[in-house]
């Protein structure tokens, strides 16, 4: 998700537009079709025929496609509600999420302090991990018995503002990196020059800041109202039964009540709502390809002056230590419950109970199937990449970009239950396969392959390209020569994301994992569904582990990330 | 990497040979409370010479859609864990094809459904009853109440938590429990009473356990402030086992008046790819060596007559003496609305 280096990097360095020459159109033209042809298959066939499978058989009976159940689950009170409360949900989360979060953007971009970049990759954490530790977590937090409990009496859990605030801890790190990435890199001599000219500090910073940054936090806004609009997770752990998102009631429909056909239409109808924010995303990134002048990050972090600054400083600190950090702790708090380590030692027995293995080797397991889940990604979303950029991309190729982040909007019981009814059949019987569980988390690592590459890809100077076409190198030798010495590091950041989330990927592996192979979200999950305290314990003990693994991954990503050659 | 993803890769071939060995691995679906010991599932392995997969698949009303959905095409030969509440969805939608399990003539006659067509064989039971926090009421002086009509009572105002009865199998069962004993015509009043006495409902069980109820591990680190609960009779021995170290005796215990009894079924999939396998394997399910391994590992009862559970089991979560049944074609007919009028009535 490194949406912050993304997006915008590419702006600084416009590519020269070049005149395409007849004759190469074609062989462009082929050579965009090989290059989309793998990622188009690959979503093809474990993205849009299992969606459109189970959609089909909630919608089709008989043969006869039932198209008059869309009205009448509409007409329901009881439907409407849940999307009245789950757009309002969204918005009030997006809003919340910004005003706490722009400022630590701003903090993070302009302001150098000590142990920033371990920072940066601890408020990234909670993006990456499963729902079901977050919520465990957050309840320790804002539910009964929970430090804000104990401080001040004040209990949120089943309250709305414990889904919004879990949305905040959830998306903070989106609008962080997205904002202050942009913002890192924007040259403050401009804002400076604009004040010597006499504006005031607020005008100079309207005029002159604002309308730069606006596309970001545009881009920011829609893609946690992406994650908040399809929430899951936290409103059904920290809302209770009284709370309806789509998600959570598409889930109920499908597993619970067996009302396909109501699920169906939910689906279609949430799709109908990822599919406008996407394409409201899409515009507000073209948008941003108005030339920025950009200049390297390095140079515009400081050292805070004055008391204001500072006190800024600490106000973001606190914030994030209240929000982010104490629900983490928390956890780590309770995983050490028992004397020496008793629930970490624990994971490594064998008791025949939750598990037929021990606990521990879920660890094992998560790690395989995310390497395998970020081959797969990497590959398929690098690809995509590449056909993405090609400056003879049209408008069928810019749609196909808006395309591949649909899974993100896609609820995980719809597509896991679609892979069920749809890869029934050799050669694609894939459903005791262990590939289908990376294949699904894949779905959802793509798009933050694609969106960390693109930016970098468009940014490589078609110039060169052409020249070394021009000396007589083969397209293959073009690209391992001109664009791979230049995105190496942004493909490293992209496996990097793309292995997080797959470790974190909760919602698809819990349909298709094997008991045999649970991966860490999914034993974490099990031993929470059993009573117990050493259950209890393990699965705070887990969740921990699954933590500090996210964290080192994230941590190792910022040092790449900061550590500058110049490409960007 | 490589190495991983091979290792990865052939850990699982093994059970992957449907194609041409197939005949010798048997595959069991179940949802994911489905647990058994090595060695007695080793034991059958040998005797048997079939090698036993087992695929799960997530909550009791999740695997039931699931194996629904790919009844065409199964994914295994043997279904396990449908219960009474929902046996009718799985009968109705054409699932298991007929087959008597050797020693289906010893279970107890109480448990035994679809007599005549043998579609299903009783597995396992259990009971879904009021937990109570014992240091709770020992503090205050108090009673725990023992019957639904207790609940109601003022003293234990703001003291039960139970779950969602359209989400959670538990919730459904509670439920199911009050409609059995009150009636069509009562059941909904009682709710009424039940929900001006404060009784809070979460989403599922683990929330209601682990974080509300008082009680138990999870829940006193938690903090949870509801000494009753709505969970099974077999929790307060679950507090025992994975306690460490173990106390002498249980920290929670049951409302014997409050409970509804659940029934747990496995069948022969109708397009089974080994049936021969899945017989040999229902059989297994209804020998005692499986009856009486299930307790510590699932929790359950078993329903073969004859078969020893084990002491702590039996010493800290007996079964109820006169739980709450309900005929599941009644269940059948009346479960979807009973539960739109329960969430429009108390959620609402």
């Amino acid at each position: 998700m490194d949406l912050a280096r993304t997006e915008v990097s590419h702006e600084g360095t416009q590519p020269v537009k070049q005149a395409v020459r007849p004759a190469r159109t074609a062989r462009g033209s082929a050579a965009r079709l090989g290059l989309m042809a793998v990622p188009v298959a690959f979503f093809a066939l474990f993205f849009a025929y299992p969606v459109a499978a189970i959609v089909a058989r909630g919608l089709k009976i008989d043969g006869a496609w039932q198209l008059g159940r869309i009205g009448d689950v509409l007409a329901q009170s009881d439907v409407r509600h849940v999307l009245w409360f789950t757009t309002w949900q969204a918005l009030a989360s997006t809003g919340l999420t910004l005003l706490v979060a722009l400022p630590g953007a701003y903090v993070f971009a302009r302001f150098d302090f000590p142990g920033k970049q371990v920072l940066r990759a601890v408020v990234t954490v909670p993006f990456v991990l499963p729902t079901v530790v977050v919520g465990t977590a957050f309840l320790a937090l804002v539910g009964r018995g929970g430090l804000f409990d104990e401080l001040w009496g004040l209990r949120l859990d089943t309250t709305v503002w414990a889904i919004l605030l879990a949305h905040v801890f959830f998306n903070y790190a989106v609008v962080v990196r997205t904002v202050g990435g942009l913002w890192s890199q924007l040259d403050p001599r401009q804002e400076e020059a604009a004040r010597m000219l006499g504006a005031s500090r607020t005008r100079a910073w309207r005029q002159v800041t604002l309308p730069a940054l606006a596309p970001a936090v545009a881009a920011a806004a829609l893609m946690v109202f992406l994650f908040t609009f399809t929430s899951f997770g936290v409103v059904q752990i920290l809302g209770g039964p009284t709370f309806s998102t789509l998600e959570v009631e598409i889930y109920r429909q499908t597993s619970q009540v067996f009302d396909l056909s109501t699920a169906a239409v939910l689906t279609l109808v949430q799709f109908a709502a990822v599919v406008a924010v996407l394409a409201v995303h899409a515009w507000t990134v073209r948008r941003r390809e108005t030339a920025l002048r950009l200049v390297d990050a390095a140079t515009t972090a400081r050292r805070p002056r004055g008391a204001g600054q500072w006190a800024l400083l600490a106000g973001v600190l606190g914030v994030i230590a209240v929000l982010l950090v104490l629900p983490l702790a928390v956890l780590v708090q309770r995983s050490l419950g028992a004397p020496g380590f008793g629930y970490y030692r624990a994971l490594t027995r064998e008791d025949g109970g939750a598990f037929l293995v021990p606990p521990i080797e879920a660890i094992g397991n998560s790690l395989q199937y995310a390497v395998a889940a970020t081959a797969i990604a990497v590959l398929i979303g690098a690809l995509a990449a590449t056909a993405l950029t090609r400056r003879d991309a049209g408008r069928f190729v810019r749609g196909f970009d808006a395309l591949l982040m649909l899974p993100l909007g896609v609820s995980a019981v719809t597509v896991g239950f679609g892979f069920l009814i749809a890869l029934d059949e050799p050669p694609l019987d894939l459903r005791s396969s262990w590939i289908l569980v990376p294949l699904a988390q894949a779905l959802v690592g793509v798009p933050f392959v694609v969106r960390t590459m693109l930016p970098v890809l468009r940014a490589v100077d078609g110039r060169l390209r052409e020249a070394a076409a021009v000396l007589g190198a083969s397209p293959w030798r073009v690209w391992r020569e001109v664009d791979l010495p230049m995105v190496r590091r942004a493909l490293l950041v992209a496996a990097g994301f793309a292995f997080a989330v797959s470790l974190g990927e909760f919602g698809a592996t819990v349909f298709i994992a094997r008991p045999d192979n649970p991966t860490l979200p999914v034993a974490v999950a099990r031993l929470l569904g059993r009573p117990g305290d050493m259950n209890y314990g393990q699965a705070m003990a887990l969740s921990t582990i699954l933590m500090l693994v996210c964290a080192v991954a994230l941590v190792v990503l910022e040092r790449l990330r900061t550590d500058r050659s110049g490409e960007f | 990497m490589v190495g991983t993803l091979a290792a990865c890769g052939s850990s699982s071939d093994d059970g992957d040979g449907s194609g041409s060995g197939g005949s010798k691995t048997v595959t069991l679906v179940s949802h994911d409370s489905w647990a058994v010991s090595k060695d007695v599932i080793a034991a059958f392995e040998k005797n048997s010479g079939y090698k036993v997969k087992v695929l799960e698949d997530g909550d009791a009303g999740q695997a039931v859609n699931k194996a629904i959905l790919t009844k065409d095409n199964p994914q295994g030969d043997v279904f396990f864990g449908v219960d009474n509440t929902l046996l009718s969805r799985a009968l109705d939608n054409g699932l298991f094809q007929p087959y008597e399990a050797k020693g289906s003539d010893l279970v107890l006659p109480e448990y035994r459904a679809d007599r005549d067509k043998h579609r299903v064989t009783p597995v396992d039971t259990g009971d879904i009853c009021v937990n109570y926090d014992k240091a709770y009421f020992g503090e205050h002086g108090l009673t725990p109440p023992k019957t639904l009509d207790d609940l109601v009572k003022p003293e234990y105002k703001d003291l039960l938590v139970t779950e969602n009865a359209g989400s959670s199998s538990p919730g459904l069962g509670f439920l199911l429990g009050t409609a059995a004993k009150y009636g069509d015509g009562g059941w909904e009043g009682y709710w009424k009473k039940l929900k001006s006495n404060g009784v809070k409902v979460v989403d599922s069980w683990e929330q209601a356990y682990n974080e509300e109820f008082s009680g138990s591990a999870g829940g006193k680190k938690a903090k949870g402030d509801r000494p009753l609960v709505v969970s099974y009779a077999s929790s307060p021995p679950v507090e025992v086992v994975y306690a460490d170290p173990q106390p002498d005796s249980a920290p929670t215990g049951v409302a014997d008046g409050t409970c509804f009894r659940q029934v747990e079924y496995a069948g022969l999939l109708s397009n089974a790819k080994n049936p021969e396998g899945g017989k040999a394997l229902l059989d297994f399910m209804l020998s005692k060596s499986f009856q009486e391994d299930m307790p510590l590992n699932m929790f359950v009862y078993p329903v073969l007559k004859g078969a020893q559970v084990p002491e702590v089991f039996s010493k800290f979560g007996p079964q109820a003496k006169d739980p709450q049944t309900l005929d599941p074609a009644k269940i059948a007919d009346n479960r979807d609305q009973w539960v739109k009028s329960w969430t429009s009535l108390v959620l609402k």
